[in-house]
Order: structure tokens, then C-alpha cells, then sequence
């Protein structure tokens, strides 16, 4: 699901009442049929927001290994170099993360978002800071995600490669949903009418 | 089970960030020796003046050392917004203040433990013999201004004026820290030394009134 919309159109907010780090101030959030927090809790999220939410003054190595021991991943350490290998940055998996790219930083931290392997991922203008050749491996990564029956909820700016894998676009309007449609010609429009 | 897991990585990544850049350690121990320096000069204290004085200097120098070493405590998950990526990843957020109070406490004991022989050399001081009745009030106090600390750092890190916030909030809340501090380490300095239990069962009803609150109350502190 593809959200669009212009600068204060409620996107990234929307994405953090999903992902239960702002309590939303009406509402219900559901998850499966189920809401409040039995519903949340029983769905893994993974969320890559607008801030890279990985420590700079550790290695990209360090930091996934941390969040994997927090999120009580099995064999933690072979989790991790699988996934520093699909994100292709095996090379620099020792170097701190204040050294890298935004692009690299990035990579990182939408390693970091699957490193529990999340049923629901939440992405904040994923493709921001990355190189036409990021946004292709980022768009091979939503479509794999998405083939292998992950929910995809992400907020984008306008049409592009990553917006084309969208199943579903709505666009948001001060806070509520000003169009919402599944496919076709309306699909583009809501993405070039959030972006003009 | 998971809490203390999970408590025991996030202390780790705590120390190995601080040992590596040692910012906290550098800044907090250069701090406290220019004010015990800068106080020796002001007065040239005799032995019974030391004796009477020098507790209650260097536990204010401490708090307010401590007050420049708790301010980074949550700004710098603030950053790259590390904290929201902590709260995703443990079930108990009372795990983030865990780990953050005991790095806390421990940063400021080592300190406080290398800050005691200039102490007692600067102001005539002896301390060897009261070493261990001393750990136990350096450990207490500084466990309740972690706690305190940790938790107001949580709170200024949102505020505007975060940099102001902290000490304005911290220092009246410990004061009766730095009280008690003050005259257990009185007694223990006295020519004939003795452990004033009051002022020691205080500091441990503190550390466990606010670690409780902390525990019951702290997952509010975090959110947005």
C-alpha cells in the first residue's frame, strides 16, 4: 500500500501510530481484525522512517547485532552477515556507520528493519538518499519482500520505480484520505496529483 | 528474563560507545578536578576545615558534574532517533532505563574513585581508612542520581530548552541526596570516623522509591 500526499499531509505520522510509537489521538488501530493491543502485539513490525535509527558511533556489524539480540533473533550472528550480504555491504561490515554514505545508511538501516523477519513493514520515503542503482535494488527488495507475503505500507513522494510495486494508493489529506484506489489510471494520479 | 537480556545488551552498547569515545569520562573527570582545584586555591584550609567543608564541596562538585553527564543520556538517541529502533525492539522499555542508570552509576563511580586521591591529597583528607564505608556512599548516591537523572534526562531530551532543563529540574530533586551524602561523609571524615546509618538507610530508600516509580511509570517518559 502506496501512501501519498503533500509536506504535513499526515504520512509519516500515520506510519508512526502503526508502528505504536505515537498513541493516536482517535481511532483504532487494528491489526489482523484485532485491535488495541492484543492485535498489535501479535504482528511483528519493522519500520525504516526518515532517520536511519542505527548508532553512528557503531559498525554497521555492531548495530544489527544489537537489535537482533534485543529482538531475540536465533543465531543472531549468521542472521547478520546473511543479511549485510543482501544488502551488499559485506565489505564494510566493520566500518562505523558515521563513515558510510546516506545510501549506505540506508542500506543499513532497512537492515535493521528485517532483521526479525517483520510480517508488516512500515516505510517512510524509503528511497531517500539513494543512487538510481539503490532505488532499483530497493525496488528488487520491496518485490521480493512483497512476493513473499510481507504487508508493505510505505509513504512516497510522486511516481517512480518503487511506487510502481504499489497494489493499492492512497493519498492523505490534513490527517484523513482524500482518494483511495487499487489500480489503473487513478493509481498514477494520486501519486503525480500528491507530488504537484 | 527478557528484561535483564535485554538490560545486559543495551549496558554493553552503552560502554563499548562511551569506552570508545570516552566523552562522558574525559569531560565529567576534568570538570570535578578543576572545581576541587579552583576551591583549594580560593581557601587554604586547615585540617578541621577540611574536615568540616571538604564533604559537602565535593558532593556538590559531583552532582553538578553529574548533571553535565546525564544530558547526553537520551539526546544522543535522539540523533538518528535510535530510541524509536530501541522501543521497536524490546518488549519492556523499563530494559532502556535499566541499562541506562546502571552505565550511569558505574560511569560516575569510576569517576568518583579516580577523583578521591587528589581529594584527599588537596584538602589533607584521610580516607584509607574509612575506603570501604566511602564505596558504599559513592555507590549509593551516585545509583540515586543515576536513577533521578536518567529518568529527567528522558523528559528534557524532548523539551526545547533541554540544555537549561536538566539541571533546573535535577538539582532541587537531588538535594536531599546531596544532603545526606553530605553528612554520612561528614561522619566518616570525623576525627573519631563513624557510619551515620540514618543518612545511609536514606539513600537506600530513595534509590528504591524512585527505582520503583521509574519501573512503574518510566515507559511514559518515552513516548512521543
Amino acid at each position: 500500500m502506496v501512501f501519498a500526499g503533500r509536506n504535513g499531509s499526515g504520512k509519516t505520522t500515520l506510519l508512526r501510530v502503526a508502528a505504536r510509537l505515537v498513541r493516536p489521538s482517535g481511532g483504532t488501530l487494528s491489526f489482523s481484525g484485532e485491535a488495541g493491543s492484543e492485535g498489535a502485539d501479535s504482528v511483528r513490525l519493522g519500520l525504516v522512517a526518515h532517520a536511519t535509527m542505527v548508532y553512528d558511533e557503531l559498525s554497521a556489524e555492531e548495530n544489527l547485532l544489537l537489535f537482533a539480540r534485543l529482538q531475540r533473533t536465533s543465531q543472531p550472528e549468521n542472521h547478520v552477515k546473511a543479511l549485510l550480504q543482501e544488502v551488499g555491504l559485506t565489505d564494510r561490515r566493520a566500518s562505523l556507520v558515521r563513515t558510510f554514505s546516506r545510501g549506505m545508511r540506508q542500506r543499513v538501516a532497512i537492515a535493521r528493519a528485517l532483521l526479525h523477519e517483520p510480517a508488516v513493514l512500515l516505510l517512510d520515503e524509503p528511497a531517500t538518499g539513494l543512487d538510481p542503482h539503490g532505488v532499483t535494488w530497493l525496488a528488487e527488495t520491496i518485490r521480493r519482500l512483497r512476493d513473499s507475503g510481507r504487508t508493505i505500507l510505505m509513504s512516497l513522494h510522486g511516481e517512480s520505480e518503487i511506487s510502481s510495486l504499489g497494489t493499492r494508493a492512497i493519498r492523505l489529506d490534513a490527517g484523513s484520505i482524500a482518494a483511495d484506489t487499487r489500480t489503473g489510471a487513478t493509481f498514477r494520479s494520486i501519486l503525480t496529483f500528491a507530488d504537484a | 528474563m527478557t528484561l535483564l537480556s535485554n538490560t545486559g545488551v543495551l549496558l554493553g552498547k552503552e560502554l563499548r560507545t562511551e569506552f570508545r569515545s570516552r566523552e562522558l569520562l574525559t569531560t565529567t573527570f576534568v570538570f570535578i578536578l578543576i572545581v576541587i582545584v579552583l576551591f583549594s586555591f580560593t581557601f587554604d584550609p586547615t585540617s578541621d576545615e577540611s574536615r568540616r567543608f571538604a564533604p559537602g564541596l565535593i558532593w556538590l562538585a559531583f552532582l553538578f558534574a553529574s548533571s553535565l553527564m546525564l544530558q547526553p543520556c537520551f539526546l544522543r538517541e535522539q540523533h538518528n532517533d535510535t530510541l524509536s529502533a530501541l522501543r521497536l525492539s524490546v518488549s519492556d522499555p523499563f530494559a532502556i532505563f535499566l541499562a541506562k542508570l546502571t552505565a550511569n552509576t558505574l560511569f560516575l563511580l569510576l569517576t568518583e574513585l579516580l577523583l578521591l586521591p587528589f581529594f584527599a591529597t588537596m584538602y589533607n583528607v584521610p580516607v584509607l581508612g574509612v575506603l570501604h564505608w566511602l564505596l558504599l556512599v559513592f555507590f549509593l548516591a551516585s545509583l540515586g542520581i543515576s536513577i533521578a537523572g536518567t529518568a529527567l534526562s528522558a523528559i528534557s531530551a524532548q523539551a526545547r530548552m533541554r540544555e537549561l532543563l536538566l539541571p533546573l529540574l535535577m538539582l532541587p530533586l537531588l538535594t536531599p541526596i546531596l544532603v545526606a551524602s553530605t553528612e554520612v561523609t561528614k561522619a566518616l571524615f570525623d576525627r573519631a570516623p563513624f557510619v551515620q546509618w540514618k543518612g545511609v538507610g536514606f539513600l537506600a530508600v530513595f534509590d528504591l522509591v524512585f527505582l520503583t516509580a521509574l519501573w512503574l511509570f518510566g515507559e511514559y517518559l518515552l513516548e512521543e
